[in-house]
């Protein structure tokens, strides 16, 4: 009997288990989005599993969540949280005696190094691509953009005139691009002196950098130093860790980030605004579906090319279908958006919904943020899910390996976009595609909002700063990063761009952020006279332009900061970055990436707002040093706030604080000038 | 809505490219490709297509660039729901359309040459009342009033009021703010112009009332007229589009009103004037674009009631202007300084060479006086028989704690400015050649003689507050009245010019600076010595001291001349040091008395510019006025071009008219002896001082060897006069390396 009575216990127990395990998540408390929730009821019946499902069936580690867990060396993992009773000193401490001021630093070192290789992995791939185009070793890929090129050029300490019997003239393209090349490439290991991009940042900005002495020297090495400083007993004072995440930090967005950005503009042309659409009811059933996910758009160009000619066309056509419809995931989708208009089927949470819907014929991935259950859910429909490149493969054997090159780039993309067409007929269980998707209008970057801002004559970020100064605007934004699935999906990133363009701030957005937007419909300019302030409304109706500006991938973070150094020089708004009524937030961040983001932000005078948690809860001196002492040091620091509303208001206040420093306050007065005032004019 | 806006202007530029498209193309089957093209007496070519773009436009040929730039501009049309962004397109359209605009002028002046009268003045009898494009002679003279601020901008007006009453409203009420007004277009074959003609106002440039032309395309002219400006006074140089129109924007203050329904023509044009910075107001209900930005304030103002216009107006740009309250019967302001009193319109007058005129000012005890008290002392103009004449004696007394006998001339010369912005009085001439002429239209109005005391009375407070207490006024009518204040007068002047005769710069320690057209020229500035009055024949030593005592942190501050480095060349230790400062470093130190080696910097607002002449081994120089070419191959406003803007240029030296005849003109380079060449006009103008000079110099015939036009421009052809003559300059040493 008590055998029996055991047994039934342990039945039990394990029926108990797996009914825990097949939790499923509420499809409305999963996301905000109703394509998403009609696609996670669609996974639901079809009895496949999706990462809202396995949010519910597991949950954080409250440990790591705090950033006290140290897996640095095998005495531990020693793990330090923070005691419930805060009274008393604080004397925790791991084997070797590490505090957790240094764990959680050490901790958060190594997101920035991971984050910041990322970035800069990206970039080294795009300069290396540039380098194969300047010395014509490739035929699939031209400078799209000579005019970026010329521009770029005197960064890097390239002459773009040379002298001829005495007058200046043009210098040769061609060599204008190998010295670019060469010079670029260079900045991930010079063996002297500092990032050359460095410079392009407000004088005050590049002067208080070279003073706390963490200009980066190039973009391989401070990364290289995070991981030797937080190996076992290296670094053990969480400000010196942070010092080097500073250097490794603006190497990415001054370096890695930057560098990408320019060179792909440079190969793929400076985005234009244009109008496309979002979400996945962009997929067509009538026609191959391929979507594009990742994070480089060297391959994501040709595949564009490949699936637009002619030729690819008439071959889908003979299989059926009536022609390709190309969607874009992530950042590649976002590179893809900015510059062809391609739109992007979603975020970073839907990734496992568009192979859900039935209708996708092949899932082209290359590096980042691509979930490794996308081959089990591929698995359960007739999509060929295709990595391409060397360092990210997946271990199950339905991935299937295109490896991309360059060299033969337009080859390898036909292959790909063949590939999918062939797999249009293996369709299998019924295509379910949500109905809904947006319009937006995306592709901007710093130069065509510089010509927006008052055309070919007058085009200048002036034109915004008078605004900011008459107070119809009250400040800049930028909303950026990704989403998590520890919260329900874009609900922050839509409260807070709402509450902010709501209280007249213009918000510049990249990465996920910027999809999220355009699903809501927040990238068209209609919605100004929505959801804006009276100012800003104002403001986007002369412009034409949405509350929302969209300017493309994560690497192209570096886009805002080059803009908010526009603003600075343009003048009436301070002399640096950390002067102006802006402020920075990742609503529902959860990459490595957005921690270097976020801390390249700081470092260049901008207060930057996390949402969820941030890793450093668990070591509060620590965090007291990089949410209040930071700014003291570089004019930005870091925040924590999971409500969006507060959050928005957080940066809200930051801003108000500004415009006060700035004694823009008040209503701007008009001037009457009369002739004396008009002799005191500094000369043009 | 802003996008309606984009919408109109966008399919407005489109339009007026292809029309002008069109018109080239039959110009290029009806002319050859070569044949020259352009403005009247211009240096600046097509001016808004030569500043913004640098292209220089010569020949018909020479369109075509300009021509594809400006169809290369215009953007995609603006789609109903969500629509790009526009507000870039928006301007680039409106810049197309304005740079088709001025190809389209250019083409009427050569296909119908006639069209517009090259004049300052209509001709109304001959119906000819379309004055074009400003030649650079008018608009040299012209810019200097809104560089020295006598004119705070200009108001651009498009079509054609509801009446001729309201034309004339509105008109009156920007000359009374002393504003220039520009006027352009028709509304259903209306203009302003022939309303304010009906109306009886007296338009052209004299009145500061200027009618372009019929068509929204003439008002191209304002722009030219504006850029020109920049380039001529700011110095900004030909193609700098950037600094050219910011310029413009911060300190040309110019507005658009639009009377009439705006079509899409007219759109195009408003926003190509918001690349100017340049906004418009409009009496109509079109869609207002109400943020800054591109212009100070706001872009677009709609359903602007008339009465309204110009104080909107003026606030929408963002200027001050004073009106001037006086209390006479009679509109007051500068805008009315150039208005004739014509044979037909006379009700009557003095002075002239009928009868006696004088004016006199004079220092009075703070006791001997009554402020504001004017006394007539005989008949009045009610007592005068119209088409009469009687004599005047106008005689200012001043007292002041800080006044001194000094200012007396300074005060003096304002009274014919001031009686010249009565509305419907003439002044002309001055102390005791005075001419007065009255308008039936200003008796009409019940104008008396006592309000030339009024007017003195209230400006000399308003103007010289800082340096007067106390201003009474008496008008002498009666002959023995007159006749004996003019016999007081003539020592007076006597005894002052003595005493300005014999100023010297040896003697005084003080020089002032002068930084009054900084505004306009924000790198020039002059140094002004007793025998050295300033470049723009406005200021004199004696002004300057003036200007100082009234506005001590002014334009004119004292200068220390210090020790004198170089006594021939009139180098001071002093000027350098303040110079250097006041430039910014770009001046580390010039010459008072030399064009040859460190000349003084040149504003664009001189009044002559001189220039060596080496084969003839003088100088020459060149007033303003005139328009011909000249022995150094450059008319005066390429040589202004060229030099203006705050730059020293060794060889070339701007001047005063009366600085000619000075005693250390070009001393360093030899003094007047050099001169070999000037313009006929000039040499007249100055004759009787040129003459005495000479003699002065031991040279009796001197002004009978300055060679002008009518002996040649080129150094060519005066060389033969200059050496029958016997020029003393040809035996000079060498005017260059010498």
């Amino acid at each position: 009997m008590a055998e029996e009575t055991k047994l039934k216990k342990v039945v039990e127990a394990k029926e108990a288990k797996a009914e825990k395990a097949a939790k499923l998540a509420d499809p409305v408390g999963a996301s905000i989005d109703i394509a998403t929730q009609e696609m996670i009821r669609r996974a639901q019946e079809l009895g496949v599993e999706t990462v809202f499902d396995r949010a519910e069936a597991m949950k954080p580690c409250n440990i790591g969540i705090q950033g006290t867990c140290c897996k640095n060396c095998a005495m531990g993992p020693c793990r330090l949280p923070l005691t419930k009773s805060a009274d008393g000193p604080d004397d925790r401490k791991g084997l070797c005696g590490a505090t957790a001021n240094t764990i959680a630093a050490r901790n958060f070192a190594r997101m920035v190094a991971a984050g910041a290789s990322a970035h800069s992995d990206h970039g080294r791939g795009v300069a290396e691509v540039f380098m194969s185009v300047a010395k014509k070793e490739t035929n699939d890929y031209k400078i799209k953009d000579p005019q970026k090129l010329i521009a770029i050029a005197p960064n890097f300490g390239v002459a773009t005139t040379v002298e001829v019997d005495g007058k200046t003239v043009d210098r040769d393209l061609d060599e204008i691009a190998l010295e670019v090349a060469e010079k670029a490439l260079n900045e991930w290991g010079k063996s002297s002196g500092n990032l050359e991009y460095l410079k392009r940042a407000p004088a005050p900005l590049y002067e208080r950098w070279k003073k706390l002495g963490v200009l980066p020297r190039n973009i391989d090495r401070e990364t290289v130093e995070i991981m030797h400083r937080t190996h076992m007993g290296v670094d053990q004072d969480y400000k010196n860790l942070v010092k080097q995440c500073t250097r490794c930090a603006l190497a990415d967005g001054w370096g890695g980030s930057m560098i990408a950005t320019d060179l792909q503009d440079v190969l793929f042309g400076t985005p234009y605004p244009l109008q496309s659409e979002a979400n996945l009811g962009i997929m067509k059933e009538d026609h191959v579906n391929i979507i594009i996910h990742g994070h480089e758009p060297i391959l994501s160009e040709m595949i564009v090319a490949s699936a637009q000619s002619k030729e690819m066309i008439d071959y889908a056509k003979t299989k059926g279908a009536k022609g390709i419809q190309l969607g874009g995931i992530c950042c590649t989708g976002n590179e893809i958006l900015q510059r062809h208009g391609v739109p992007p089927a979603g975020t970073y949470l839907q990734q496992e919904l568009a192979i859900i819907t039935g209708a996708c014929d092949a899932m082209v991935v290359d590096v980042q943020c691509i979930f490794q259950n996308l081959a089990n859910v591929a698995k359960c429909f007739h999509t060929k899910l295709i990595t391409t490149h060397p360092i990210a493969k997946m271990e199950q054997d339905n991935a299937i390996h295109i490896e991309f090159d360059e060299h033969h780039a337009m080859e390898d993309a036909k292959r790909i976009v063949t590939m999918a067409i062939d797999n249009f007929t293996n369709r299998r269980v019924e295509v379910m595609i949500p109905r809904h998707k947006a319009t937006q209008i995306a592709g901007f970057s710093v130069e065509s909002i510089k010509y927006h801002l008052g055309g070919t004559f007058r085009g200048d970020y002036y034109t915004l700063n008078d605004n900011i100064i008459n107070g119809r605007i009250r400040g800049i934004a930028g909303v950026v990063g990704c989403n998590n699935a520890r919260t329900r999906h874009n609900e922050a990133h839509i409260a807070i761009v709402k509450e902010l363009i709501k209280n007249d701030v213009i918000v510049l957005t990249t990465g996920c952020n910027g999809i999220a937007c355009a699903m809501e419909g927040l990238l068209t300019p209609e919605t100004a006279a929505v959801y804006c302030g009276p100012g800003l409304a104002e403001v986007c109706e002369t412009v034409g332009i949405p509350p929302v500006l969209h300017l493309g991938s994560c690497v192209d973070n570096s886009r805002i900061l080059l803009a908010a150094t526009e603003v600075v020089k343009a003048g009436g708004l301070g002399k640096d970055i950390c002067d102006l009524p802006a402020a920075g937030s990742a609503p529902e961040w959860m990459s490595e990436k957005a921690i270097s983001i976020g801390h390249y932000f700081v470092t260049s005078g901008v207060y930057t707002v996390f949402g969820l948690h941030l890793p450093m809860s668990g070591a509060p001196v620590f965090q007291n040093y990089m949410y209040n002492e930071l700014e003291k040091i570089y004019g930005g620091m870091w925040d924590c706030e999971a409500d969006p509303i507060k959050h928005a208001h957080k940066m809200i206040a930051h801003i108000d604080k500004k415009r006060k420093a700035l004694g823009i306050d008040k209503g701007r007065e008009r001037v009457l000038m009369d002739m004396a005032d008009r002799q005191k004019l500094e000369s043009a | 809505m802003s996008r309606l806006v984009a919408f109109a202007a966008i399919q407005g530029g489109y339009n007026i490219v292809s029309k002008v498209e069109g018109k080239y193309k039959k110009a290029l089957a009806t002319y050859n490709a070569d044949t020259k093209v352009g403005f009247p007496n211009t240096a600046y070519y097509l001016p808004v297509i030569y500043s913004l773009l640098g292209m220089k436009v010569e020949t018909l040929e020479d369109m075509k660039k300009p021509l594809d730039f400006a169809r290369g501009l215009l953007p995609p049309h603006v789609k109903g729901a969500h629509h790009l962004p526009y507000l870039g397109p928006l301007l680039d359209a409106g810049m197309a359309a304005l740079l088709a605009f001025e190809i389209e002028e250019a083409l009427r002046y050569l296909e119908q040459p006639d069209f517009y009268l090259h004049s300052e003045d209509i001709d109304e009898a001959s119906g000819k009342i379309w004055l074009g494009a400003a030649d650079d002679t008018v608009f040299r003279k012209r810019g200097v009033e809104f560089v020295d601020g006598s004119a705070p901008g200009f108001a651009a007006i498009v079509g054609a009021a509801p009446s001729p009453e309201i034309a004339k409203m509105i008109v009156e009420e920007y000359q009374k703010r002393s504003l220039y007004i520009f006027l352009a277009a028709n509304q259903n074959g209306t203009t302003v112009s022939q309303q304010l003609l009906e109306a009886g106002v007296q338009i052209g440039w004299n009145t500061r009332i200027v009618p372009f032309g019929p068509d929204i395309s003439s008002a191209i002219f304002a722009l030219g007229f504006a850029n020109r400006a920049a380039m001529a006074f700011g110095g900004i140089k030909p193609g700098d589009y950037k600094k050219m129109l910011l310029y413009n924007k911060n300190r040309i203050f110019a507005f658009v009103n639009a009377l009439g329904d705006v079509n899409a023509e007219w759109a195009a044009a408003a926003a190509g004037c918001v690349n100017w910075g340049f906004p418009t107001l409009a009496d109509t209900d079109i869609p207002e674009i109400l943020p800054t930005g591109i212009c100070t304030y706001e872009h677009v103002v709609a359903n602007v009631k008339h009465e309204d216009m110009v104080q909107k107006s003026v606030e929408v740009r963002g200027l001050k202007v004073t009106v001037s309250k006086i209390d006479i019967p009679c509109a007051f302001g500068p805008a009315y300084e150039g208005e004739r009193v014509r044979g037909a319109d006379l009700y009557c007058q003095c002075g002239g060479g009928k009868t006696q005129c004088t004016e006199l000012v004079k220092m009075a005890e703070m006791s001997e006086i009554e402020d504001g008290k004017v006394i007539v002392d005989g008949p009045d103009i009610k007592d005068v028989k119209p088409g009469g004449t009687f004599s005047l004696g106008i005689y200012v007394q001043v007292a002041g704690r800080e006044f001194q006998s000094d200012f007396e001339p300074i005060l003096e010369r304002q009274i014919h400015h001031l009686v010249n912005y009565i509305q419907g009085v003439m002044h002309i001439g001055q102390r005791d050649i005075s001419w007065v002429r009255i308008s039936k239209a200003a008796v009409e109005k019940g104008f008396s003689l006592k309000d030339i005391g009024v007017v003195l009375h209230a400006k000399y407070h308003q103007d010289f507050g800082k340096i007067l207490d106390k201003v009474q006024v008496t008008l002498f009518t009666k002959k023995e009245d007159v006749d004996k204040i003019t016999a007081r007068a003539r020592a007076e002047y006597k005894t002052r010019d003595e005493r300005v005769e014999k100023m010297t710069d040896e003697a005084e320690e003080i020089f002032y600076s002068c930084t009054l057209c900084q505004s306009f020229a924000p790198n020039h500035v002059c140094t002004v010595s007793p025998e050295r009055t300033g470049l723009c024949g406005a200021y004199n030593w004696m002004d300057c001291k003036a200007s100082y005592e009234i506005n001590p942190t002014g334009p004119n501050q004292p200068i220390e001349k210090g020790e004198c480095l170089d006594t021939v060349l009139g180098q001071f230790k002093g000027v350098n040091e303040f110079v250097k400062k006041a430039s910014r470093g770009a001046v580390e130190r010039y010459n008072l008395y030399s064009l040859v080696i460190d000349p003084m910097t040149t504003c664009g607002c001189c009044e002559c510019i001189a220039a060596t002449l080496p084969t003839c081994n003088g100088v020459m120089t060149v007033n303003r006025d005139y328009a011909g070419e000249t022995p150094c191959g450059m008319k005066f406003t390429t040589l202004a071009g060229v030099m203006g803007g705050g730059a020293s240029s060794p060889g070339f030296v701007g001047h005063s008219k009366y600085n000619i005849t000075q005693k250390k003109f070009i001393k360093g380079d030899g003094g007047l002896e050099r001169m070999v060449w000037m313009p006929k006009i000039l040499k007249e103008e100055i004759k009787d001082r040129l003459i005495a000079r000479g003699q002065e110099m031991g040279i009796s015939n001197f002004y009978d060897m300055i060679a002008d036009e009518t002996i040649g421009i080129t150094e060519e052809e005066i060389l033969p006069f200059l050496q029958e003559k016997g020029h003393p300059a040809l035996s000079l040493p060498p005017i260059i390396g010498g």
